[in-house]
C-alpha cells in the first residue's frame, strides 16, 4: 500500500508516493532520476550506494522510506555546487583517482562526511572512514592522496 | 607495401575506424571497450598523435557492431599493441590522405605540408586548410594499404604523457554513464530467478500469483529459466522474490570437496600438455620438491552485471557491457538460431570486470525476457549474489615442482606440472554459445567444460608455467581438467598469476636450500637484461638491502614477464607479521616497452597490485557439496581500504620497444613476493592460497 513520504534530497523538499518498504536507492534513481548513486549490493555491504542521511553516510540501498522520511539526503550530485565541483571531486580528478568509477559516488559521500567532521585527517583517518566503502580496481592508494588533497586545499 | 597490423587486416576500410567531421571532430571507431583500464584515453591519444589534431577534437565512439572495427575481446592486456597498433596505421594513413588532398588544393609540395593541431598547411602558415575543411573531398571508404608510416617515437607529442582520463570526469561527476543507468523510452525491467545450485532441477513453480502482482507484465518460464518483467525495478524485484518462493528445486551434490581441491583436479579426466621439454640437466646433487594450489576466485565486480535487449519486428537490438561485442553477437545468433545481421550489440561500460564476468550472460539474460514484449526495452541487472555465485570464476589450480640442484646450488633440472579447469568459457567457445542461460532452456545449449587459449594467444592453464629463466633443463607439462562443476573462465591473468606464485614460491625454497640470497639467486639465472633491470629496480625501490633488519617484518621478491612475451615486472613485498599477516608495502618496477601513458600504467600497476594481494591474502570461493556459499561480501571478503598496502611503482623507460599491455604484469609477481616476505618473515611457507593467518599457524604446526 503506497504512502506519501517527504524528505528533502540535495536541498530540495520533496514527495514522494511509494511502498513504506521501497528503498530509498530506487526512489533516488528512479523517481528522482539521481543515477549518481549506485546499487553495488542491496545489503549495506560495499558503499556503493551510499548517501548522506542527516550528514552521516549511511547505504540507501537498505533504507526503507518509511526510515527515510522527514529527513535531509545528500546524493554525490548534491556534493557540487552547481557546476562548482566540490574539493573532493576536484581532488579525485587532480589525482586520477578512479578505474571503472562505480565505487566512487558512495566514497566521495563518506569522504564528505569525514571531512566534515575532521577536516585535517591523517592517513588513517582517511582509511578508516572508507573502510565500509569496497573498491574492487584497487584504487584505494590514489583515493586516499585525493582525499588528503582536498584536505590540504591542495586542488 | 608494409604488411598491416594484424586488427587492421581484418578490419582494412579506413571509414570503419574513423570519421572526420566539416567541423572537424575525428570520431574514433575502436573494437576494443572500456573497463575502467583508460583504454579509452590511450586510443584517443594515439590518434590524435598521428593525425596531429587536438586531443580536444577526438570523439571515441561506443563500439557497436555494425559500425565499427571488430576487434574481437578486449582481454589479455593486447589492446595497446594491437588496437594500438592498427589505430596508430589507421591514422598514419588518413593523414597522408589528408596531407595529399591539402596539397593539390594549395598548390604545395607534399613533400612540404605540416600539420598542426587539425590544421594542414605550408611551414609559414600562409597557406593553410583544416581537416574538417577537407572532410567533403577526401574518401576514406577505402581499403588501408600500409602505404603510409606511422611516427617514430621522437615525432610523438601525446604517446608518453600522463593525459587525464576522458571518462573519469562523469564518473567523479556521478553523471549516468554506466549501463545500469541507461533509460529507454518505454523501458521495462527484468529480474532472472535463478536456481538455488548449478545442477538443481526445477520440480515445479507456480506462476498465477505472480503474474497479479503489481506491475508485473510477464512471467517467463523456459526449462529452469525462470524470470520476471515489470514496469518498474521495485516491482520487478518484489515479483521476483515471490517467484524465487513459489518454485521448488531438488538439489544435486555435484561440487568438489573445498578443502581438498587438489584431489579433485589431479583426479580428472584430463587433457594433458607438454609445454616445454627442452635443454640437458646438469649434474644434479639434490633434488627438492614441493605443491602448490589456488581456490577459485570470484571477479567480484562491485557493479552486478547488467544487459538490455529490445526487440523490435524483425531487429533485436542488445546493450552489453561484454568485453566482446562481434562474439556476444554471435553467440546470442547462434543459441536462437538468428541471422546475425538481425543484431545489433552496442557496448556500455560497467564496472571493472577482470576477465569474463556475467556481462554476456546478463545480455542473453535481456533477451531472452524480452522476446516476451517485442516493442518495448527490458533493462535486467543480476543481483549480488547471483553475480558472486553465478559468474565464472577464475578456477581452482594445483601445481607439482620439483628441481635438481648443482653442487653449487644452482638449477640443473626443472620439471613443472599444472592441473587447472580451463580458463575460458566465452561466448562462442568449444562451438557452444557459452551463454549461462541458454544451458538452463527446455531445449538447452549445454556448457562444454571450459578450454583454454591457443599458446599463441598466451595459453590458459599453461600462462607462465614455463619459467623466465635460464635453466639447463626445462619440463612443463599442463593438464587442463575435463569436468566444470563449477564453471570458469577468464579472470585477469588466467593461469599465469598462479603459475608465477607457484614458480617464484620455490625459487625461493631453492635459494634458501642453496643458502643464497633470494635476488642473488635469480640474477644468477637471468640474462635478460631488461629483467635483470625490473628485479634490480624493484629491489632498490623496496630497500631489499634491509631485509632481515626488523623483527616479525619479512620480504620477498617476485619477478615474471607476462606470458614470456609481454610485461616484465617484479615486486619487492613488505610484509609484517605479528597477529596477522599485513602487507606494508608493494614496491613495483615495471617495463611495458614504449608507454603510452605513464599514469595510466601507474594506475594499473597499483590496481593490480592490490587487487593480487586481495586474491593472495583473503579471497576463496566457498562451497558445500551442492551449492556456493559465499554470496555477499561477507562470505567472499575482498581488501579494504585499512588493509590496502602502499604501493610504489618504478616505471622502466624503454620508448624505442613496442608497447604491451600493463593490466596484468603486476598480479603473479605480487603474490610470489607476499608469499615470500611471510616465509622470510615466519620461516614458514605457505603454498595454498588465501595466505590466512590460520593457513600460517597450520604450516608452522607441520
Amino acid at each position: 500500500m503506497k504512502r506519501t513520504f517527504d524528505l528533502t534530497v540535495n536541498g530540495q523538499r520533496r514527495q514522494l508516493s511509494t511502498e513504506p518498504d521501497t528503498t530509498l536507492l530506487h526512489v533516488l534513481r528512479n523517481d528522482l532520476g539521481l543515477k549518481g548513486t549506485r546499487f553495488g549490493c542491496g545489503m549495506g555491504l560495499c558503499g556503493a550506494c551510499f548517501v548522506l542521511l542527516d550528514g552521516r553516510p549511511a547505504p540507501s540501498c537498505d533504507i526503507p522510506m518509511w526510515s527515510a522520511a522527514g529527513k535531509e539526503v545528500t546524493t554525490v550530485e548534491g556534493l557540487a555546487d552547481g557546476d562548482k565541483l566540490h574539493p573532493l571531486q576536484e581532488a579525485f580528478l587532480a589525482e586520477q583517482a578512479a578505474q571503472c568509477g562505480y565505487c566512487i559516488s558512495g566514497i566521495l559521500v563518506s569522504a564528505a562526511a569525514l571531512l566534515a567532521e575532521n577536516p585535517h585527517p591523517d592517513e588513517r583517518d582517511v582509511a578508516a572512514a572508507l573502510d565500509r566503502n569496497l573498491c574492487r580496481c584497487g584504487s584505494q592508494g590514489r583515493i586516499i592522496r585525493a582525499v588528503l588533497r582536498a584536505a590540504e586545499g591542495g586542488v | 607495401m608494409s604488411s598491416l597490423p594484424k586488427g587492421l587486416a581484418a578490419n582494412p576500410r579506413l571509414s570503419r575506424w574513423i570519421t572526420i567531421s566539416p567541423d572537424g571532430t575525428v570520431t574514433v571507431r575502436v573494437g576494443k571497450v572500456e573497463l575502467g583500464q583508460g583504454i579509452t584515453t590511450a586510443l584517443a591519444q594515439i590518434a590524435a598523435d598521428e593525425l596531429d589534431v587536438d586531443l580536444g577534437q577526438v570523439r571515441m565512439a561506443p563500439p557497436t557492431t555494425g559500425e565499427g572495427p571488430d576487434e574481437g575481446l578486449t582481454s589479455g592486456s593486447m589492446s595497446v599493441a594491437d588496437s594500438g597498433a592498427a589505430l596508430r596505421q589507421v591514422c598514419a594513413e588518413v593523414r597522408a590522405l589528408f596531407v595529399a588532398e591539402a596539397a593539390v588544393k594549395l598548390g604545395l609540395d607534399p613533400d612540404t605540408v605540416t600539420v598542426h593541431d587539425g590544421v594542414i598547411g605550408d611551414a609559414t602558415g600562409t597557406r593553410t586548410v583544416t581537416y574538417g575543411q577537407l572532410a567533403a573531398h577526401v574518401d576514406l571508404d577505402r581499403d588501408a594499404d600500409g602505404s603510409a608510416r606511422p611516427k617514430s617515437a621522437d615525432e610523438l607529442r601525446l604517446t608518453g604523457t600522463s593525459v587525464p582520463r576522458l571518462d573519469l570526469p562523469d564518473k567523479i561527476a556521478g553523471k549516468p554513464r554506466f549501463i545500469q543507468d541507461l533509460t529507454l523510452p518505454g523501458q521495462l525491467y527484468g529480474r532472472v530467478v535463478r536456481p538455488p545450485s548449478p545442477a538443481a532441477t526445477l520440480i515445479d513453480v507456480d506462476t498465477a500469483a505472480v503474474r497479479a502482482l503489481p506491475g508485473v507484465v510477464s512471467v517467463v518460464r523456459d526449462g529452469r529459466f525462470l524470470g520476471v518483467i515489470a514496469e518498474d525495478e521495485d516491482a520487478a524485484e518484489r515479483a521476483a522474490d515471490a517467484l524465487r518462493a513459489a518454485a521448488r528445486w531438488r538439489g544435486e551434490p555435484t561440487l568438489p570437496d573445498e578443502d581438498d581441491l587438489p584431489g579433485f583436479l589431479r583426479a580428472g579426466p584430463v587433457d594433458s600438455a607438454v609445454v616445454a621439454d627442452v635443454g640437458t640437466a646438469g649434474d644434479v646433487v639434490r633434488r627438492l620438491r614441493a605443491s602448490y594450489s589456488r581456490p577459485y576466485l570470484a571477479h567480484a565486480s562491485i557493479a552486478p552485471s547488467c544487459g538490455v535487449a529490445w526487440w523490435d519486428g524483425d531487429t533485436l537490438r542488445v546493450w552489453s557491457h561484454s568485453q566482446g561485442i562481434y562474439p556476444l553477437r554471435r553467440a546470442i545468433a547462434k543459441a536462437l538460431d538468428l541471422a546475425e545481421a538481425r543484431i545489433t550489440v552496442r557496448h556500455l561500460e560497467s564496472a571493472g570486470c577482470y576477465g569474463h564476468n556475467a556481462a554476456d550472460d546478463a545480455a542473453f539474460d535481456a533477451v531472452l525476457l524480452a522476446r516476451s514484449v517485442p516493442g518495448r526495452p527490458v533493462h535486467v541487472r543480476w543481483s549480488r549474489r547471483d553475480e558472486l555465485t553465478w559468474a565464472p570464476f577464475g578456477s581452482a589450480m594445483s601445481a607439482e615442482v620439483e628441481a635438481g640442484l648443482d653442487a653449487a646450488g644452482n638449477v640443473a633440472d626443472w620439471s613443472y606440472q599444472v592441473w587447472s579447469q580451463g580458463h575460458t568459457s566465452r561466448p562462442g567457445y568449444a562451438g557452444s554459445p557459452g551463454l549461462l542461460s541458454a544451458a538452463h532452456l527446455a531445449r538447452p545449449h549445454e556448457l562444454p567444460p571450459p578450454v583454454d587459449p591457443p599458446p599463441a594467444g598466451g595459453g590458459g592453464t599453461a600462462r607462465n608455467a614455463v619459467p623466465g629463466y635460464t635453466f639447463p633443463r626445462v619440463r612443463v607439462h599442463a593438464h587442463r581438467v575435463l569436468r566444470a562443476p563449477l564453471r570458469s573462465s577468464a579472470l585477469r591473468t588466467l593461469g599465469a598469476f598462479f603459475n608465477v606464485f607457484a614458480t617464484e614460491s620455490f625459487l625461493d625454497e631453492l635459494a634458501l636450500a642453496a643458502e643464497r640470497d633470494p635476488l642473488e639467486y635469480r640474477l644468477a639465472h637471468l640474462a635478460d637484461p631488461r629483467a635483470r633491470a625490473v628485479l634490480e629496480a624493484a629491489a632498490e625501490l623496496g630497500q631489499w638491502h634491509r631485509r632481515g633488519a626488523e623483527d616479525s617484518v619479512g620480504h620477498g621478491i617476485g619477478f615474471a614477464r607476462y606470458k614470456g612475451r609481454g610485461a616484465y615486472c617484479a615486486v619487492v613485498a613488505e610484509v609484517e607479521a605479528v597477529h596477522e599477516i599485513r602487507v606494508r608495502r608493494l614496491s613495483v618496477a615495471v617495463d611495458v616497452g614504449r608507454v603510452v601513458n605513464p599514469d595510466g600504467v601507474r594506475n594499473q600497476i597499483e590496481g593490480g597490485a592490490v587487487q593480487a594481494a586481495s586474491w593472495t591474502l583473503k579471497e576463496r570461493v566457498r562451497f558445500d557439496r551442492e551449492r556456493v556459499t559465499s554470496d555477499d561480501w561477507e562470505s567472499y571478503p575482498i581488501l579494504r581500504f585499512s588493509e590496502v598496502p602502499r604501493v610504489e611503482v618504478a616505471l622502466l623507460s624503454r620508448p624505442d620497444e613496442p608497447s604491451v599491455g600493463a593490466g596484468e604484469a603486476v598480479h603473479g609477481p605480487t603474490a610470489a613476493a607476499i608469499g615470500n616476505a611471510v616465509a622470510h618473515a615466519l620461516s614458514v611457507r605457505v603454498r595454498d592460497l588465501p595466505i590466512t593467518a590460520e593457513r600460517v599457524v597450520a604450516a608452522l604446526v607441520d
